[in-house]
């Protein structure tokens, strides 16, 4: 799927990286512990966090994640929202809580990928 | 590319939003000089995590990466507290992180282990009181 299949299936709104959407998404990870994200992330992955500092666009970055979703309507400030745009990433924003998010988007058809 | 390409960084304490400056530095250095993307991931990852621990850990340090055609080497020097018990520090989910650490998205125990995971060697000379040297290698 890609990431305007993310964002529609979340009902999820675009924070940065517009002209990014179509971009290909093949896994996803949800963690607001950014080691784990960093042991366990896969490549063309979305992260899910309800963590908001500037370490998860770091962490987005070193993995060459494709987006990160905001969940429990988290709002991330100008700082995060200016490194993600140097860095080419798309955020998006969502209400719906981690475990759901999680849920609509495997039902969707996106997985975690293998242990 | 036959010569060894030296770069350091001072890494600064107390400021955590400004840890992982000096990998995505050298991810972007990486990229220039044409090294694999999977290497790159494997170094950013690597040395991302040791950034973090010597921030949360060490009250900073210094990192040297050389980049030389057959490998690239990362060695972390700090003069922080030293690793008491270095079996413990490496298995996932052992942490020492206070929990304002927690709070800010690390601290799960993951650092030392995945430093490893990333890595094809990795070697901890540690002197409690004096510091703590990790040197890593990926090879290319």
């Amino acid at each position: 799927m890609t990431v305007k299949d993310v964002m529609n299936v979340l009902g999820a709104r675009v924070l940065v990286g517009e002209e990014h959407l179509d971009r290909e998404v093949r896994s996803a990870c949800g963690s607001d512990m950014m080691s784990d994200v960093l042991a366990f992330s896969k490549d063309h992955s979305v992260l899910l966090t309800g963590l908001c500092n500037p370490q998860v666009i770091r962490t987005a970055e070193m993995l060459d994640i494709v987006c990160i979703i905001f969940v429990r309507g988290k709002k991330p400030d100008e700082t995060i929202l200016e490194m993600a745009k140097e860095r080419e990433l798309v955020v998006l924003e969502t209400g719906h809580r981690m475990f759901s998010s999680c849920g609509m988007l495997y039902a969707a058809g996106l997985h975690g990928g293998a242990i | 590319m036959a010569d060894v390409i030296a770069l350091t960084y001072e890494i600064s304490p107390d400021d955590f939003t400004r840890a992982g400056e000096a990998s995505s530095d050298v991810k972007s250095k990486l990229k220039q000089v044409g090294v694999s993307p999977a290497a790159i991931r494997k170094v950013a990852i690597a040395m991302y995590e040791g950034e973090i621990n010597m921030v949360i850990h060490a009250e900073g340090g210094k990192i040297t990466v050389e980049i030389s055609p057959t490998e690239i080497k990362m060695i972390l020097a700090d003069k922080g507290p030293g690793i008491p018990d270095i079996d413990r520090a490496m298995q996932a989910g052992w942490s020492t992180a206070p929990d304002e650490v927690r709070s800010l998205g690390f601290g799960a125990g993951m650092g030392l282990p995945n430093m490893k995971k990333y890595t094809d060697e990795m070697n901890i000379e540690t002197t409690l009181g004096v510091g703590t040297t990790i040197t890593m290698i990926v090879k290319l």
